[in-house]
């Protein structure tokens, strides 16, 4: 197969993981409402499909309000670093054999480090909105994703040390013969998991947390600014699925199909499961949310690390 | 830890379910026979109207969305000028079907009355009047009040005793 250029790949994927992103709306609210015996949005287009563009619609047409208490860099600024750091991630990701932005040989360093300064939007959008539910949201973000990115990290070092490798591109092809997901399915599940609490999504929503906290970080946005922290959420989701494929299930590799449907197979499995975690936990509390992050999860990582490191100084040959 | 997993297949599972909503334009609802939705007036077997603008339908209505102005045709016969349901007001309580004593007023199994203007849910008589006698079929109030109109003595309404004369002894 002949890879694409570069800048073919880029504005490829740049499209798609938009149009998913906002593709994703209207996936899970038929999904949620299959789950719950209902039938979701299906008026508006052929099976509700076009419910997203009047819904995009609706939105640019709202007035886009910046309150006179904000700080106002801040909170423009917010919104636009969330879909910015997602979209940077989105880079590294090889969806296929060529079709790939940039092969950085420390890509999975670059997705951590991307994640990370997604908190920054979070934070800035809970403090610039001088809301006390905004400001409740964002530090409760802050604690969230700083606890739950340490252990997120180390959960993948297992993956690593098998693959000998950070590239993702590395990481995908040293799972030819055995996908990472039966030796690493400790790996998984903590990734999974951190993967839920750094995208912010349910169970793990307490930025947001409509019940408690109005809105959350986002009670004080509106119109288009409201939207970008929307896309970036579902962005999110996108790459930790992305890369729970990527990592865990062999991303592209798979018998028959061609490897991007493989590809896509496998994402729509990981937002699916996503969604269905929507449909069934309650949220924890905040202290539980805490304690299990770093005396359950964190050790459970070192843990999985220290073993897998023995096994693989045991077993597998230098390289 | 097992209640967790164990309540995410047992969500996953209802995908399988059979849906409980309706998709109502295409399923319309059941609608029972004493549904109480639109408004109608009924007419007599006879084809006259039964309203005899009695008011107390107007009267007893709790959100005052009745307006009516009585009058008399030349048999002496009562019936409203005009009759006026402001269905922007109304809260189909049934109340104007109790009250009334001619079984004119009746409510039906129809709620769909959407309307893009406010105005346009004013019905007049003629949009409240319906050809037929609605939920009584046989009834008319004239043939069976012992009111004297036009073409009707005291007496010859059905299942009523001709008059006493009070100026006599015998029964």
């Amino acid at each position: 197969m002949v890879s694409p250029h570069p800048l073919v790949s880029l504005l490829a994927i740049l499209l798609l993981a938009l149009t998913l992103a906002s593709g994703l709306i209207w996936f899970e609210r038929r999904l949620l409402a299959w789950w719950q015996d209902r039938y979701g949005p299906n008026r508006v287009g052929p099976f509700g499909l076009l419910q997203v563009l009047a819904d995009m619609i609706k939105i640019f047409a709202k007035e886009d309000w910046v309150p006179p208490f904000a700080d106002k860099v801040a909170f423009i600024l917010a919104p636009a670093i969330i879909v910015v750091t997602v979209l940077l991630s989105f880079a590294v990701l090889p969806f296929a054999p060529g079709v790939i932005v940039s092969d950085l040989n420390i890509a999975l360093l670059f997705f951590l480090a991307m994640s990370s300064l997604g908190v920054y939007s979070i934070v800035l959008a809970g403090w610039s909105s001088d809301n006390k539910y905004s400001l409740l949201g964002g530090m409760r973000a802050a604690a969230q994703m700083l606890s739950y990115e340490v252990f997120m990290g180390l959960s993948l070092m297992g993956v690593v040390l098998l693959a000998g490798t950070f590239s993702l591109n590395g990481i995908v092809r040293a799972q030819r013969h055995l996908w990472f997901i039966v030796p690493q399915f400790a790996g998984f599940l903590l990734f999974f998991i951190a993967g839920l609490a750094e995208t912010r999504r349910l169970p793990f929503d307490l930025p947001e947390a409509e019940s408690e906290l109005v809105a959350g970080f986002h009670s004080e946005y509106s119109g288009m600014k409201f939207g970008m922290f929307f896309v970036g959420e579902y962005l999110g989701i996108t790459l930790i699925s992305a890369m729970i494929a990527i990592l865990f299930f062999g991303g592209w590799l798979g018998p028959g199909l061609p490897p991007l449907l493989w590809f896509f197979l496998k994402l729509f499995c990981f937002l699916s499961l996503f969604i269905l975690m929507r449909a069934a936990l309650p949220r924890p509390r905040f202290d539980q949310l805490m304690a299990w992050a770093w005396k359950l999860l964190l050790p459970l990582a070192l843990l999985n690390l220290l073993v897998t490191g023995a096994l693989v100084l045991a077993f597998l040959p230098r390289r | 830890m097992f209640g967790i997993v164990r309540t995410i297949w047992d969500v996953f599972r209802h995908g399988f379910q059979p849906r409980v909503t309706r998709q109502y334009p295409e399923q319309p609802a059941y609608l029972p026979p004493r549904w109480r939705g639109r408004i109608i007036l009924s007419r007599d077997p006879d084809g006259g109207e039964r309203c005899v603008a009695c008011y107390l339908c107007a009267i007893v209505c709790p959100v005052d969305c009745i307006a009516l102005q009585a009058t008399e045709d030349a048999a002496g016969r009562r019936y409203p000028e005009f009759f006026r349901i402001n269905f922007s007001r109304c809260i189909f309580c049934g109340y104007c079907e109790d009250a009334c004593p001619t079984y004119a007023i009746q409510l039906t199994p129809d709620f769909e009355m959407s309307e893009f203007r406010r105005q346009n849910l004013v019905y007049e008589k003629e949009d409240l009047l319906i050809s037929g006698p609605g939920k009584y079929p046989g009834y008319n109030f004239w043939r069976v009040a012992g009111v004297k109109i036009g073409g009707k003595d005291k007496g010859e309404s059905e299942n009523e005793a001709p008059p006493a004369d009070l100026r006599q002894l015998l029964p």
